[in-house]
């Protein structure tokens, strides 16, 4: 674990008002490569409040793992956290010694990678699994460890006889609720989540999600869920974040983001799945491939693939605005409150912010995002 | 006219678990009668575990079928002899594989296997000749500029790119049916409508037909002219794609039309067939395989296997309730 740390700074000062449980202020993850870093994640701010289901999407190489491990402090080199603050519960997790870490970690946050296939051991138990991860930060005895680990399991509606099996015993969406139970061994204040049902079919990936939402309702913890498939996390998170080429390009409530998309980005990856309903319409996709971040293109990083792209956006790199809840790129600006300075306004629940000249709060682009499409 | 592709009564059973005098026999494809016509997507739809796969691998020859016919272009295929013959089947039947990653050597540029399939399957070309259709078979699949892609390593294409080369390498053998074994699910959201694209213009260009094996519903719906829907080895519903999406009659197909996550609808609530799983058929005995999840299931159902019954034209499905055998006279 490389734990090269910017300057620390004045944990008084990091402390906020506010009861966001994760609090992640300009957070800057480079991957150091012979040719120069390569920073994967530029200035990422989010905020979760307890409860809450977060979502972020994006393609592949957009960042989103990196941020998230960036959030549980698992980078190891060669990527290193380059700038900014990672707040849980006020404290701030990028200068923390990793003994203070390792007392947080499973036991508030836990983490559910990707591929339950590779995340578990072949080898051993389920249940010799879940006393390891237990006995890493409790000293219980058999009958706790028993007790536990079978009640876990059972909140994932898988029968405790399977503390017994090995991980090929169980069935895809077995091993990856069997995941998910781990986590909930100390019931955690917050879960990030990896792209958990990307191995699933879709059947199974739905009562998966529900399951999910179901159990955060149940015990109340936070989620940070991400994926590259939009749709699936529309009707399980409160708040989505569109990430692309390692900037935050929008960030809204759930709904907002689907209805009313506020970036050219998350409207082309809202039209990229085909529908089941409706009428069949040609799609597209997005042209081209996400850009290598070793040289990112200049002015809006988006451009070279933006359907909208005007001369402006070559060269001139948006900030993070916050869109007007008229959604028109012609009306008055408000306050002026651009929000890529930290605090505030990624805590407003309603707002609505995105990385694009269009909603420049003084000299918009001139030109709308045509929004009919969703219904 | 003759379909391009037809089986009857296919099935593929494999020994499982047991010792050296008995065994238990997995079911893995039962009693499946296919046909795939000239220039058709045909999608076989089915969660992990239905058979979808273990159908590709019969069509493709790695496994032998356990009993029922394959034919293709009217004539049986366990009749092929001789290298010729089977080289030739092979050409004509090649096969897109799940996972662009694993399925392109990594030490070879990405020309290596197209080169390769163009020297094995089309021996009539010459050098010039075989360079000419390797240029032409990737700007085929939409890789541009066909040059300089070819001249690159499989670690310098993206995943959709990947995948196209997997397309082109097919389509050198002049295919005349692609078996695609879900050549999208390993891919970003975001690119598989341009596969899936690639996929449309291979029939309406190159006249190629395409089984499309996938659990993904909404891109069956996409591309594909018919949809045949997978349960526990059994083809429990098939027509034509918007007949079946439309009006869906088998329980099955509504459970999985209703997992679809679209954001433009409703969150429907999961019934608890939703969150069971597909059987392991073993030693089946007769009844539907999909009665423990289904919501409509009566008596009949445990006792009889129901057959596929038209419900219009070309539409049928295998359901006692939604689709009721005709009382016999």
């Amino acid at each position: 674990m490389s734990k090269s740390s910017p300057t620390r700074p004045e944990r008084s000062a990091l402390v906020s008002e506010g009861a966001a449980l994760l609090d992640v202020r300009d957070l800057r993850i480079v991957y150091d490569s012979p040719r120069g870093p390569v920073e994967a994640c530029s200035g990422v701010n989010l905020t979760v409040q307890p409860g809450e289901f977060v979502g972020i999407v994006g393609e592949s190489g957009c960042g989103k793992s990196t941020l998230l491990f960036g959030i549980a402090q698992l980078h190891s080199a060669p990527a290193r956290i380059a700038g900014g603050h990672v707040l849980f519960r006020g404290e701030d997790l990028v200068t923390m010694p990793t003994k203070e870490l390792n007392d947080l970690r499973w036991r508030k946050i836990a983490v559910v990678m990707q591929s339950a296939m590779n995340a578990l051991n072949p080898v051993r138990t389920i249940g010799d699994q879940f006393k390891d991860a237990i006995l890493a930060h409790e000293k219980w005895d058999a009958r706790q460890i028993r007790e536990r680990s079978a009640e876990v399991l059972d909140l994932v509606a898988i029968d405790p006889i399977h503390l017994a099996s090995y991980p090929h015993q169980l069935s895809g969406g077995m091993r990856q609720r069997a995941m998910i139970a781990m986590a909930l061994l100390f019931t955690p204040d917050l879960i990030v989540m990896d792209e958990p049902t990307s191995a699933l079919d879709v059947v199974a990936q739905r009562s998966l999600m529900v399951q999910i939402k179901e159990l955060q309702q149940q015990l109340g913890f936070a989620v940070v869920f991400v994926t590259h498939d939009m749709s699936l996390v529309s009707h399980f998170s409160d708040r989505l974040l569109v990430m692309y080429a390692g900037q935050v390009v929008e960030f809204g409530p759930t709904r907002t983001v689907f209805d009313t998309p506020s970036h050219p980005y998350s409207k082309s990856l809202l039209e990229a799945f085909p529908s089941i309903r409706g009428p069949k319409v040609p799609l597209t996709g997005i042209p081209g491939d996400p850009p290598n971040l070793a040289e990112p293109p200049a002015g809006c990083r988006f451009h070279p693939r933006c359907p909208l792209v005007q001369d402006r956006c070559r060269t001139e790199p948006p900030e993070l605005f916050t869109v007007d809840a008229e959604q028109s790129p012609a009306v008055e600006p408000t306050t002026g409150n651009t929000t890529g300075d930290t605090n505030g306004n990624t805590n407003g629940n309603g707002t609505v912010l995105s990385r694009c000249l269009i909603h420049h709060p003084d000299q918009p682009l001139g030109i709308g995002l045509a929004t009919e499409a969703h219904v | 006219m003759t379909a391009l592709l037809e089986t009857t009564g296919l099935s593929r059973h494999f020994k499982v678990g047991g010792n050296l005098f008995s065994h238990q026999l997995l079911h893995a494809v039962d009693d499946v009668n296919l046909t795939i016509n000239e220039r058709e997507i045909v999608a076989l739809v089915g969660e992990s575990g239905s058979g979808k796969s273990t159908m590709a691998r019969l069509l493709a020859q790695v496994h032998k079928p356990t009993s029922g016919e394959i034919r293709f272009e009217g004539k049986s295929i366990a009749h092929l002899r001789g290298r010729r013959d089977q080289l030739k089947y092979r050409s004509d039947v090649p096969m897109v594989f799940q996972d662009p990653f694993a399925s392109l050597n990594p030490v070879y540029k990405v020309s290596h296997g197209i080169m390769r399939g163009l020297k094995l399957h089309r021996p009539e070309l010459d050098a010039a000749g075989r360079k000419q259709e390797l240029l032409r078979v990737v700007a085929a699949v939409g890789l541009n500029p066909p040059e300089e892609i070819i001249e690159r390593y499989p670690y310098e294409l993206s995943g959709g790119q990947r995948q196209r080369i997997g397309f082109a390498q097919a389509l050198a053998y002049r295919p005349k049916l692609i078996l695609a074994d879900e050549p999208v699910s390993m891919l970003d959201v975001s690119i598989r409508i341009g596969l899936l694209n690639v996929m449309a213009k291979l029939r309406d260009v190159e006249g190629v037909s395409i089984l499309y094996i996938t659990h993904d519903i909404a891109s069956a719906r996409y591309v594909s002219d018919r949809v045949m829907v997978m349960y526990g080895g059994h083809v429990v519903e098939s027509g034509p794609t918007e007949n079946v999406l439309s009006d869906p009659k088998h329980p099955y197909t509504q459970l999985l039309l209703s997992a679809v996550p679209d954001p433009r609808a409703p969150l429907e609530i999961t019934t608890e067939a939703a969150k069971a799983e597909p059987p392991a058929v073993i030693d089946p005995k007769p009844g539907c395989r999909f009665r423990a999840r289904c919501p409509i299931a009566v008596d009949t159902c445990a006792t009889v296997t129901p057959l596929l019954q038209p419900v219009d034209p070309n539409h049928t499905a295998a359901c006692h309730v939604t689709a009721p055998a005709p009382v016999a006279a």
